[in-house]
């Protein structure tokens, strides 16, 4: 593989995909929805008879007493809920047609000689059924992440829109997504020490790496005032090893375009999601910021989380979380509970849903929501109130994505992503009545739709079912 | 194995086994010459007796009974492990039972989950721990899924405490085109997986279609690597099965085959055929091998095409047992949608709700209610106590238990959930859960919760789950 060859062609890809979200602004028609009970999606309660007014593809005003411009479309939203559309944080939608089919999944890349340096963004394919599929469910925003196939660094992961246009990528490279943990360690060679190891020497040569390729502001390595290094017996922690050795390392374990992938995140320009679940990895993840301080870690997974919900509530950081693992599945979820996300975010921690790969369809995540709001109904069990519900599938994971106002509730200014539902939108009942993406009308036909209508009646009429 | 090499013998046996199966008698069989050794017709057999539980009457409940009726402002009386009674509210509570206030709230018989792989896959999900497929023979008939069981899953406890199981048929996985016999369980605790066995429920087998059996078999250069690979495979192995079964019919065996055994008796309709199947064409396949044969298909499992051809099911009497929803997650997996299940009911087939996950054993409940909205909105109106059938007496009828379970008949097990809500809520979970009549989840008495041995002394130990 000729590796020089990859990244000319990586850079022209980068410079491809700058160009196409600079000219991805779409505005769609002015409308307004009256009558309807409007949540906004910042963790406030529904509003009764409320209205939503849309104008330029932003959301102008929503709530009571909001006035509807003259001469502007008004839907009626009697009986309706509205909310801003759902924003589903790490996951493979657009990278994959069906799971399992190997041939046009894009989702991990085993045998690849990159590894940081992987980007989705030039990957997405807006015209998947998997993204058809899930935005007739409300989904309309997505942070897509590679998963980690050859290394702990999965790669950059993009934020998406789900309209249904040519642009899905409304930034590339907005993270860094990594493993530790038993699956880190499985990838790193074997152990969760060979993860941390490997994470350190990237670090630390994407650190030297920056400094060599950037004559001007050689001081900015780890990006921030380097903390004291305390290794906690008498043996001092060679200064090679460090971030801020003066020193050029010899040794290069990082391909060129991994490294220069690797320094945004070693100087804070680019959050680090890193996936772990035991209380232990976690307290780990957030001792790297002693010796990388200008790191912006988000935290996936967590499913231990609320034991060192204080930890993570003090040091910032954020987590993205799965709703309901409640099972001991690995040693490393030992103590999962339905309540963690409630006790997480009772804690002070900002905690949205995350994690939808697999059978965990982004689709899911209003009843994942819904069932929060039904743990915080029994006994001795911590859960969230329905507009904390809401929130942790729309403007809380939008905020830890770092989009918070752009996307994600129904705050004047944002995107005119709205979504009409024929009910509580938390409830397994409910279903998609209209959706708006940047104030535009999405059509909700797909595959499954398709089948739907032909086999209404199973039976074969006087042709057969592929004329219908 | 038992060899056995007096043909007289054999063929005493064989007759015993006969006898037994027509007069439906389990244990063990009588042989005229007690020094030999025997075959026994169950010799793994139950030792789940019930807890013990007290009288209990649960007053003011609205009650979905899993046949299809509902009763607003009803009772439901419990004794002796049994379901005494189920009326409205004139119904008389009889001194010295306990009441049990279900004002605003639900009643519906035990869940029970037709496709699990609790105890065979069971959590944590380490490499020790992967004992649901024998996938080293693409048939493996002898092999019997309560072999696997851990008893001690952790997926136990949390079935019962956020799903209301009470029973659930365990199931070996589908690497195999004859993966081997299930077990069906009671959903408690016990130290032996035979006290956890369901008494008197058959045995299940279970077969599997498409794309899995011919990957795992595919890949190691072995037959079956094709979709007509797995039926040559089954063929062949039906027709042995069709022989042996024969010959020991006519005491005539030479050697007893545990494999070949498993088969006759699904030949015999001893054993219920439990075939994981996703694609229309394949079921209509499958359905036309079991006639060639002589075996009938109880339920195909992951039926996500089942819609197709309702009409097919429903005229051969099969159940499809499948997820609301679960799309995409595989080829044979592309046209699946969610309507499913509400076409089905709407052409007159059964429906099963069934999980195959230890986390979607949580939520049948969900599950059903999902597939319930999304045919009210193609125009199919299936009401909630219609929706309560899914997970309960359809799923005891597939498994031959609907005798003893699956709607709160007088007579049946005082298999109960008591919910704080309806059901079919996303914000509905189990508050009291009732197993042959005894209390075994009690959301408001920590002592009313199970722990498996598994989680003891380590973190989250005893907590909500």
């Amino acid at each position: 593989m000729n590796a020089r060859h990859l990244f000319r062609a990586g850079l022209a890809l980068f410079a491809a995909s700058v160009s196409a979200s600079a000219i991805a602004q779409t505005a769609g028609g002015d409308f307004a929805i009256v009558n309807a009970t409007v949540a906004i999606g910042d963790g406030s309660a529904p509003i009764q008879g409320g209205t939503v007014v849309v104008r330029a593809g932003k959301i102008v005003a929503a709530g009571a007493g909001v006035a509807v411009p003259a001469g502007v479309r008004t839907i009626d939203g009697t009986g309706k809920w509205v909310t801003p559309g759902l924003v589903v944080a790490v996951t493979d939608l657009g990278l994959l047609d069906a799971g399992g089919v190997d041939e046009s999944n894009d989702e991990v890349a085993e045998k690849a000689g990159f590894n940081a340096a992987l980007d989705v963004s030039a990957a997405i394919d807006p015209d998947s059924q998997q993204v058809a599929v899930n935005r007739a469910a409300g989904v309309t925003r997505a942070a897509v992440a590679p998963l980690a196939g050859n290394a702990i660094f999965a790669g950059q992961g993009a934020i998406i829109d789900l309209g249904a246009d040519a642009r899905p990528v409304t930034r590339p490279r907005a993270f860094q997504y990594i493993e530790l943990g038993e699956r880190g360690a499985a990838l790193a060679g074997g152990s969760r020490v060979a993860a941390q190891a490997v994470l350190r020497n990237a670090l630390r040569e994407a650190g030297e790496f920056d400094r060599r390729n950037t004559a001007k502001t050689p001081a900015r390595i780890g990006g921030g005032k380097a903390a004291p290094v305390s290794t906690g017996d008498d043996i001092p922690l060679d200064p090679r090893m460090s971030p801020v050795a003066q020193g050029q390392s010899q040794d290069a374990l990082l391909t060129h375009f991994d490294a220069a992938a690797l320094v945004p995140v070693v100087t804070g320009r680019q959050p680090l999601y890193v996936h772990v679940d035991r209380a232990s990895d976690i307290r780990s993840v957030l001792a790297l910021r002693q010796e990388f301080p200008a790191l912006r870690l988000v935290i996936v997974g967590a499913a231990e989380g609320w034991r060192v919900a204080n930890e993570l509530a003090a040091a910032k950081v954020p987590v993205l979380a799965q709703a309901l693992t409640d099972l001991p599945g690995r040693f490393e979820t030992l103590s999962a509970t339905q309540s963690n996300v409630g006790r997480m975010m009772a804690a002070g921690v900002k905690v949205g849903l995350g994690g939808f790969y697999d059978l965990d369809q982004p689709r899911y995540a209003p009843q994942y929501a819904g069932n929060l709001g039904a743990v915080a109904r029994m006994p001795g069990a911590t859960g969230l109130t329905w507009g904390q519900a809401l929130a942790s599938i729309t403007s809380i994971p939008a905020e830890i994505i770092g989009e918070g106002d752009r996307i994600g509730s129904l705050k004047p200014g944002r995107a005119g992503d709205v979504v009409i539902w024929d009910g509580d939108p938390l409830e397994l009942s409910t279903g998609v009545v209209e959706i708006y993406v940047d104030g535009v009308l999405q059509h909700l036909v797909n595959h499954q739709t398709r089948l739907r209508e032909r086999y209404r009646r199973p039976q074969e009429g006087a042709l057969p079912k592929a004329y219908e | 194995m038992i060899s056995m090499r007096n043909a007289g013998r054999i063929c005493a046996h064989a007759l015993a086994g006969l006898a037994l199966a027509l007069s439906s008698v389990g244990g063990m069989a009588k042989s005229k010459d007690a020094d030999k050794p025997v075959w026994k017709e169950d010799p793994y057999p139950s030792t789940y007796r019930p807890y013990a539980g007290e009288a209990t009457a649960i007053v003011g409940a609205t009650v979905f009974d899993g046949a299809g009726n509902r009763i607003d402002d009803g009772v439901v009386l419990l004794r002796d492990g049994k379901v005494l009674q189920v009326g409205d509210a004139r119904t008389p509570v009889p001194a010295n039972f306990r009441t049990v206030d279900g004002k605003g709230k639900f009643v519906t018989p035990g869940v029970i989950d037709i496709h699990s792989h609790l105890g065979v896959y069971p959590s944590p999900g380490v490499e020790a721990h992967q004992d649901g497929n024998e996938a080293t023979a693409p048939t493996t008939p002898q092999v019997w899924a309560e072999h696997s069981v851990w008893p001690q899953d952790p997926g136990f406890s949390r079935a019962l405490v956020n799903g209301g199981v009470t029973s659930l048929q365990i199931l070996p996985g589908s690497a195999n085109l004859m993966g081997g016999r299930s077990v069906v369980l009671k959903n408690v605790y016990s130290r032996t997986v035979q006290g956890m066995k369901f008494p008197g429920a058959p045995y299940g087998l279970k077969m599997a279609c498409g794309e899995n059996p011919k990957r795992v078999y595919g890949a190691k250069g072995q037959m079956p690597s094709t979709r007509m690979g797995n039926f040559a495979v089954d063929r062949q192995t039906w027709i042995r099965a069709v022989e042996y079964k024969k010959k020991r019919d006519a005491g005539k065996l030479e050697e007893r085959d545990l494999a070949m055994d498993t088969l006759a008796d699904v030949i015999a309709g001893k054993i219920l055929v439990q075939n994981h199947c996703y694609r229309a064409d394949e079921m209509a396949q499958v359905i036309d091998m079991s006639k060639e044969f002589g075996y009938k298909v109880s339920a195909f499992h992951h039926a996500v095409e089942a819609y197709k051809i309702a009409d097919l099911l429903k005229e051969n009497d099969i159940c499809a047992a499948i997820w609301a929803d679960w799309w995409g997650f595989k080829m044979e997996a592309f046209d699946g949608i969610p309507e499913n299940a509400a076409m089905l009911q709407n052409a007159g087939a059964c429906v099963i709700i069934h999980s195959d996950d230890e986390y979607g054993i949580q939520r049948l409940n969900q599950e059903a209610a999902k597939a319930q909205a999304s045919g009210k909105r193609m125009g199919i109106v299936i009401p909630d106590e219609q929706v309560i059938r899914w997970f309960t007496l359809n799923p005891a009828k597939a498994l031959g238990i609907d005798k003893w379970a699956g709607s709160l008949a007088e007579g049946k097990m005082g298999d109960v959930v008591l919910w704080n809500g309806n059901p079919l809520s996303v914000y509905s979970r189990p508050e009291k859960v009732w197993v042959d009549g005894a209390l075994l989840y009690d959301a408001r008495d920590r002592t009313r919760r199970p722990v498996s041995d598994f989680e003891l002394g380590m973190p989250g130990e005893g907590d909500v789950k």
